[in-house]
């Protein structure tokens, strides 16, 4: 039996998961949604990234970025390894490609801003 | 002096909203932004998990605001940036002259029928919540310390106590966590946590940071830079117990105690306040006691979600076009509520000429309750019943109520009944 909180909506469902015979049961879910987290969450626990690079532009010296996709939870110290030393040069939109299949995850690091909205 | 119909104070997600929502009825309009970038606090907001009621999407919070302000640049909507309000005076013919400043036009004045006051709300300080000692650098906000990091990208400190368990301060836990600096525990004074369970879940557990209840920071040392603070636990009347002290070593203190709606124009203005919210005292369409003024967002109350930002920056909008195209009439009262159950309901009076349409009622509990109903009373008629297995003052709840014909003796309020109310 594990117990947790959903982190897929601010409800925040308080969830228990008791696995009989390598079947999950979830209870406490208000929705679909938190039945596949609280599964997700026993067999490997799937994490959204997102954090800053910099950039070379005075006006707007970090930018905000994300994965476009959940990745492993223990990849997370890795990813923000990855991006460190990153500098964009070139003004880019919202959701534009940073660093493509980042770890080999086959999730992207994107932009999450309209650079051209700053300038 | 240029003459608008509604000038909306603040260009964060409650004054795009508005903005969006004024366009459509072609009033003249104009939104006057202090900052040189119009998205308010979402744009150092880049976590996710904005939107999700109104989108259903996992929203970051520049992303948030880009689909409103992309719009609103796209309908050509003025802004004026890096502009000051200095003053609102209101003039005999009932509109209203802002004084304005900026550096291309120096002091200059504009004139509004109506007003739409999104202009956010302000964090707590350390001042506010009488932590004794020095005042080295290294106390921050969660805000500012968000600001530094995510605008500037400075790390503001590298080994830090969390006082608070408000949202960005869990938020700004695992956001200098993942930045390389080392979070020593988040301190909350009360007995239940501040912020959202599940910020609890991914922001603490995730990066095993320790929560501490009834632990409140009683002093901070240190000369030039914070090097320690003393912690000390609280009994459950939050008077500190002495011999509980602990001094922890650290370079930085980061205070996520509390949001209050910033209400300097509107107090200039002779609005009324709410001793609940901290914010106006507002009707169902959003306008203050001051006839003209609305206010909407974090200004009027602090929220936990955007979504309903932008909702109530729509109602508000609404209400100031109304205003605008027919001044209507204000019969008013007040909804009543069981202080001992509710921290507050927004709105708090309701304009009895105006109940056509649905009423959005905004509303806290006290404190962290199970299966409770909340029930709208007038007389002895109950006009409305809802059930929750759940509710925590962190978490603000919603509803929509019609009170067409159904309002006795000019009465309504609101009670909260254990188990499901019969």
């Amino acid at each position: 039996m594990k117990k947790m909180i959903c982190i897929v909506c601010p409800k925040g469902c308080e969830m228990q998961v008791d696995v009989n015979d390598g079947i999950s049961v979830v209870t406490g879910n208000a929705c679909i949604r938190g039945k596949e987290f609280a599964i997700n969450e026993i067999l490997h626990p799937m994490r959204t990234f997102q954090s800053t690079v910099k950039t070379i532009f005075p006006e707007l010296p970090m930018i905000p970025i994300k994965t476009d996709d959940v990745v492993p939870k223990e990849y997370l110290f890795q990813i923000i390894e990855e991006i460190a030393g990153i500098e964009i040069k070139d003004k880019l939109k919202c959701g534009d490609i940073i660093i493509q299949n980042i770890l080999g995850t086959s999730v992207n690091i994107v932009s999450t801003v309209d650079m051209y909205l700053y300038f | 002096m240029e003459q608008f119909d509604i000038v909306i104070i603040g260009s964060g997600p409650a004054g795009l909203a508005a903005a969006l929502e004024i366009e459509q009825s072609g009033l003249k309009q104009i939104i006057i932004e202090r900052e040189n970038r119009a998205g308010g606090i979402l744009k150092q907001c880049i976590h996710d998990g904005f939107g999700l009621h109104r989108f259903k999407k996992r929203l970051t919070g520049p992303e948030y605001a880009e689909l409103f302000l992309k719009r609103v640049i796209e309908k050509k909507i003025p802004i004026y940036k890096n502009t000051f309000v200095t003053e609102i005076i209101e003039m005999e013919n009932k509109s209203y002259r802002l004084t304005l400043v900026n550096s291309e036009k120096s002091l200059f004045e504009i004139e509004a029928k109506a007003l739409i006051l999104a202009n956010g709300c302000r964090e707590r300080t350390a001042k506010q919540v009488f932590i004794q000692g020095t005042r080295p650098a290294g106390v921050y906000t969660a805000g500012t310390a968000q600001y530094f990091t995510n605008i500037l990208g400075y790390l503001p400190c590298k080994k830090c106590v969390i006082l608070g368990s408000g949202d960005i301060g869990l938020i700004m836990a695992r956001r200098l966590t993942l930045e390389g600096a080392k979070v020593v525990g988040v301190y909350e004074v009360k007995d239940t946590p501040s912020g959202l369970s599940r910020n609890i879940a991914q922001c603490l557990d995730d990066f095993d940071i320790p929560l501490y209840l009834s632990k409140t920071v009683t002093k901070i040392h240190g000369d030039k830079r914070v090097e320690a603070v003393t912690v000390q636990k609280v009994d459950l009347n939050l008077n500190q117990i002495p011999g509980t002290e602990e001094i922890i070593a650290c370079d930085g203190l980061i205070l996520s105690v509390g949001l209050v709606p910033e209400n300097e124009l509107a107090k200039s203005l002779g609005v009324e306040l709410d001793t609940h919210t901290k914010g106006p005292m507002v009707n169902q369409s959003l306008m203050t006691s001051k006839e003209g003024i609305f206010s909407c967002g974090n200004a009027l109350h602090v929220h936990d979600l955007v979504d309903f930002v932008s909702e109530s920056a729509e109602i508000a909008a609404k209400g100031g076009i109304r205003f605008v195209q027919n001044k209507g009439e204000e019969e008013l009262i007040h909804v009543e509520f069981d202080e001992k159950s509710f921290l507050y309901i927004v709105p708090q009076k309701i304009n009895l000429l105006d109940i056509e349409e649905n009423i959005h009622f905004y509303f806290r509990s006290k404190k962290v309750l199970k299966n409770v109903s909340v029930v709208i009373r007038t007389g002895d008629t109950i006009i409305f019943k809802k059930f929750y297995h759940n509710m925590k003052p962190p978490e603000m709840e919603t509803i929509s109520v019609n009170l067409k014909n159904v309002l006795q003796n000019k009465e309504i309020c609101f009670e909260l009944k254990e188990g499901v109310s019969t």
